[in-house]
C-alpha cells in the first residue's frame, strides 16, 4: 500500500520499522527525543522502543559517535542522530580515522555498520555555525559512503539501505525537505545505494542535482518548459559510490550540463561530477560546464543575506539559458 | 602506591599456581618477541613505526587474565601486549609489522593497528585516547544484547588530555556500561613527562568524579592488577557500570623505535634504572620461584620455548609474501 507522506515522516516510519524489524538497530544523539531538534523524525519512537533503544545522550558528540562504532564492531546496527551537520564536525575524528578507515585498516575482518544522520537545518538566519553542508568533506574519505534523499519516497528507501548495509553511510538529510511529500509504500523497500535517479528527461540540457537543490531544478525545469526548453533532472542521491553513468550517459545526449549543489564551490561536489564528465564524455559537450553552488563564504544571519545566498530554481534557470545562449 | 579506594569490598580472588605460571608465560612471550622487534627494527628489517610496550607487560595480561575470550578490548598505537595477552596469534602478530599479506591485518594495519577479532580484540586505534569511546559503545551494545560480556580499554596517560577521554567516562556511568578503562599511566606521552603535562597527580580522581571506582594501583604488579581487574570485571558483569583502574608502570625504550631516548635527553638512567630494577617479569619470576611453582630448571625450560615460539614466528613472518598491487584497492568497502 501506498500513500502520501512527508519526508520528516518517512524518516520516522524508516526507522520505526528497521528498529521492529531488527533488535541490533537503534537510535542514539542530541535530542532524538526533543520537540524541536530533530524535526518530527523520531516522534513517539521513544514511547515505543523505551529509551534504552532511543537513547538522548549528553552534549558529547565525539564520545556518542565513537560509541555508535564501538557498538557496530560489536554486532549492533546504531543510527547515530547530529542534529546539525555543524556540530558532527566534534565527531569527524571518530567517522574518518575510525568509521571509515576501519574495515581497510584491519584487512577487511570487520566492517562498521553504522548510520551517521547528519541534519542541514539552515535558513531562518542560524548563522554561519548552524547552516552548514558538508557532504564533500564525507565524500572525499573513502571508507564511507554519502547519501541525500530528496523526496520521501527516498528518504525512507535510502535510510532503510544504509541501515542494512555493512559499512559507515553518512545520510545527509535536510530540514527544507522535510515538509514535502510524495507517495512512500507503507511496507519496508530499499532505494539502492549507488543509483541516482532521472526526474525529467529532456534534449537541451542536464542538470545534476543533489538534496533540495532537486527539488529545485524541477521546478527549473517546469519554468524553462514554458519557454520551450527541456532539461533533463539527474537526482544524485548518492554522492558516493557515484552514479556516474546515468550522468553521462545523459550528458552525451544533451551536451550541456550544470551541476547543481547547495554546498560551497570550491573543491565541493559539482567540482567533481564536473571533473568526471569532463575526462569521459569531453567530445560531448557544446558548452562549459557550470556550477551552481553557494559562495565561498560562511553562512550569514540576516534575511537579507540569506536570500542572496541560497541557490534556488532561479539560478539553475539563469546557468541553463547561459549554456544555451553560448 | 596504595589502592586507596576499596572498589568492591567482599569479593576475594584467588588465585591458583597454574593461573601465575600461564601469567608468567604470556609475560616472557610479550617481552621476547618485542625485544627480537627492536633487534628488527635496528637491523633496518621493519620499517613501520614500532611502539614497544617492554616494561609494562603486567597491565596487559593482568588484565586479559581477568577476561573471557568473548569480551572484547580495544587499544592504542602500543598494543602488541594487548593483542598477545588477548590471545593473538603471534605469528600474524609479526607478519603483520614486516607488512606481510599473512599479518592479522594483511599488511594493511601495520604495529599501531594489530587486530584478533576471532578473541575479542576488534582492532587498535593509533589515534591516542579514541578507543575510548569505541569500548564504551561495545559495553553498552553487550548490555543492550542482554549478555555479561564486558569491554576494557587500554590507554596511556596522555589520553587522559584528550575531550574523548571526559565524554566518554560520562557516558560510561550514565549508561551503568560494562566497561574497564585501564590507563596504563608510564609516565610519559610521548617524550613529555606528566609533571609536565598536568598541574597534580591525580588521574584516578579525574575518573573518580564521574560517579565511578577509581583506584591507583601498582601496574607492574600482575597479581595486582588481575585481583584488581577482577574485581571491576565481576562489578560490570553484575551490572554495576564501570571502573577506572590506573596502572603506574613504565616503559623501558622510548616512545617509539628500539632506542631509551636517554640520549635525546628526554629522561635519565636513573630513572630508567629505578624502573628496570622493578621488572614485572623479574619480580613474577622470583615469588614463583620462592613459592616452589616454578624451578630454575622449568624457568630455563619455559624461556627457551618462548624463545623458539618467537624465533618460529619470525621465521614465518619472513617466509610469507607480501600484498599483491592488485588488492591495493581491496577492503575498502565490503566485498
Amino acid at each position: 500500500m501506498t500513500r502520501e507522506l512527508t519526508y520528516g515522516l518517512a524518516i520516522n516510519e524508516a526507522t520505526r520499522q528497521m528498529m521492529e524489524a531488527d533488535p541490533a538497530v537503534f537510535l542514539l544523539g542530541q535530542g532524538v527525543n526533543s520537540p524541536w531538534y530533530v524535526g518530527n523524525t523520531t516522534t513517539g519512537l521513544k514511547d515505543h522502543f523505551g529509551p534504552e533503544r532511543v537513547f538522548d545522550t549528553p552534549v558529547s558528540e565525539n564520545a556518542i559517535t565513537g560509541a555508535a562504532i564501538g557498538a557496530a564492531l560489536a554486532g549492533m546496527r546504531p543510527v547515530v542522530i547530529h542534529p546539525r551537520m555543524d556540530f558532527a564536525l566534534l565527531a569527524v575524528e571518530q567517522i574518518v580515522n575510525q568509521a571509515a578507515n576501519w574495515r581497510y585498516m584491519f584487512g577487511g575482518h570487520t566492517g562498521v555498520p553504522v548510520v551517521m544522520r547528519a541534519i542541514i537545518n539552515r535558513g531562518g538566519e542560524q548563522a554561519a555555525q548552524h547552516s552548514q553542508a558538508f557532504q564533500a568533506l564525507y565524500a572525499h574519505i573513502p571508507g564511507l559512503k554519502v547519501v541525500m534523499p530528496s523526496t520521501a519516497y527516498d528518504a525512507k528507501g535510502l535510510l532503510v539501505a544504509a541501515i542494512r548495509d555493512n559499512d559507515p553511510v553518512i545520510y545527509i538529510d535536510d530540514r527544507w525537505l522535510y515538509t514535502y511529500s510524495d507517495d512512500v509504500p507503507e511496507e519496508l523497500y530499499e532505494v539502492p545505494i549507488g543509483k541516482a535517479a532521472l526526474r525529467r528527461c529532456g534534449d537541451d540540457a542536464t542538470v545534476v542535482a543533489t538534496s533540495y537543490m532537486a527539488q529545485e531544478a524541477l521546478k527549473a525545469a517546469a519554468e524553462l518548459a514554458t519557454g520551450g526548453i527541456e532539461i533533463e533532472v539527474i537526482d544524485v542521491r548518492t554522492l558516493k559510490p557515484l552514479d556516474d553513468a546515468l550522468i553521462f550517459q545523459s550528458v552525451a545526449k544533451t551536451g550541456r550540463l550544470v551541476v547543481a549543489d547547495a554546498a560551497w564551490l570550491t573543491c565541493g561536489f559539482a567540482a567533481e561530477v564536473a571533473a568526471r564528465v569532463a575526462s569521459e564524455v569531453f567530445e560531448s559537450l557544446k558548452a562549459p560546464i557550470l556550477r551552481v553552488a553557494l559562495p565561498d563564504t560562511p553562512a550569514p544571519m540576516s534575511a537579507s543575506l540569506e536570500k542572496v545566498y541560497y541557490p534556488t530554481a532561479k539560478n539553475i534557470v539563469a546557468a541553463v539559458q547561459n549554456l544555451l545562449n553560448r | 602506591m596504595q589502592t586507596y579506594l576499596s572498589i568492591a569490598p567482599g569479593i576475594t580472588t584467588a588465585i591458583s599456581a597454574a593461573e601465575l605460571r600461564s601469567m608468567y608465560i604470556e609475560m616472557l612471550r610479550i617481552r621476547e618477541a618485542e625485544e627480537r622487534l627492536a633487534d628488527m627494527i635496528a637491523a633496518g628489517e621493519i620499517r613501520c613505526p614500532v611502539h614497544l610496550y617492554i616494561g609494562q607487560e603486567a597491565v596487559a595480561v593482568g588484565v586479559c587474565k581477568a577476561l573471557e575470550t568473548t569480551d572484547y578490548i580495544f587499544g592504542g598505537h602500543r598494543s602488541h601486549g594487548h593483542y598477545l595477552a588477548k590471545g593473538g596469534d603471534l605469528r600474524a602478530m609479526v607478519a603483520e609489522i614486516l607488512g606481510k599479506e599473512t599479518g592479522c591485518s594483511k599488511g594493511r594495519g601495520g604495529s599501531m593497528h594489530v587486530a584478533a577479532p576471532e578473541v575479542g580484540l576488534p582492532g587498535t586505534s593509533a589515534m591516542v585516547g579514541t578507543g575510548i569511546p569505541l569500548a564504551v559503545g561495545a559495553a553498552i551494545a553487550f548490555a543492550m544484547q542482554r549478555t555479561s560480556r564486558v569491554a576494557a580499554v587500554f590507554f596511556g596517560d596522555g589520553a587522559t588530555e584528550e575531550g574523548g577521554f571526559y565524554e566518554s567516562l560520562n557516558l560510561a556511568a550514565l549508561r551503568k556500561a560494562p566497561v574497564i578503562f585501564v590507563c596504563e599511566n608510564n609516565l610519559y606521552s610521548s617524550h613529555i613527562h606528566i609533571r609536565d603535562r598536568r598541574p597534580a597527580d591525580n588521574l584516578d580522581a579525574l575518573a573518580a568524579v564521574h560517579s565511578m571506582p577509581a583506584v591507583r594501583i601498582d601496574g607492574n604488579d600482575v597479581v595486582t592488577v588481575y585481583q584488581t581487574a577482577r574485581e571491576a570485571v565481576t562489578r560490570a558483569r553484575q551490572g554495576h557500570g564501570p571502573t577506572f583502574i590506573e596502572c603506574r608502570t613504565y616503559r623501558w625504550r622510548g616512545h617509539v623505535g628500539p632506542n631509551y631516548d636517554i640520549d635525546k635527553g628526554l629522561r635519565s638512567q636513573e630513572e630508567l634504572s629505578e624502573w628496570q630494577a622493578r621488572c614485572p617479569i623479574h619480580s613474577l619470576e622470583a615469588r614463583l620461584l620462592n613459592q616452589g611453582i616454578l624451578t630454575d630448571t622449568e624457568v630455563t625450560r619455559l624461556r627457551q620455548a618462548v624463545m623458539d615460539e618467537v624465533a618460529a614466528a619470525i621465521a614465518f613472518a619472513r617466509q610469507s609474501p607480501y600484498p599483491n598491487p592488485d588488492t591495493l584497492s581491496d577492503y575498502v568497502f565490503a566485498q
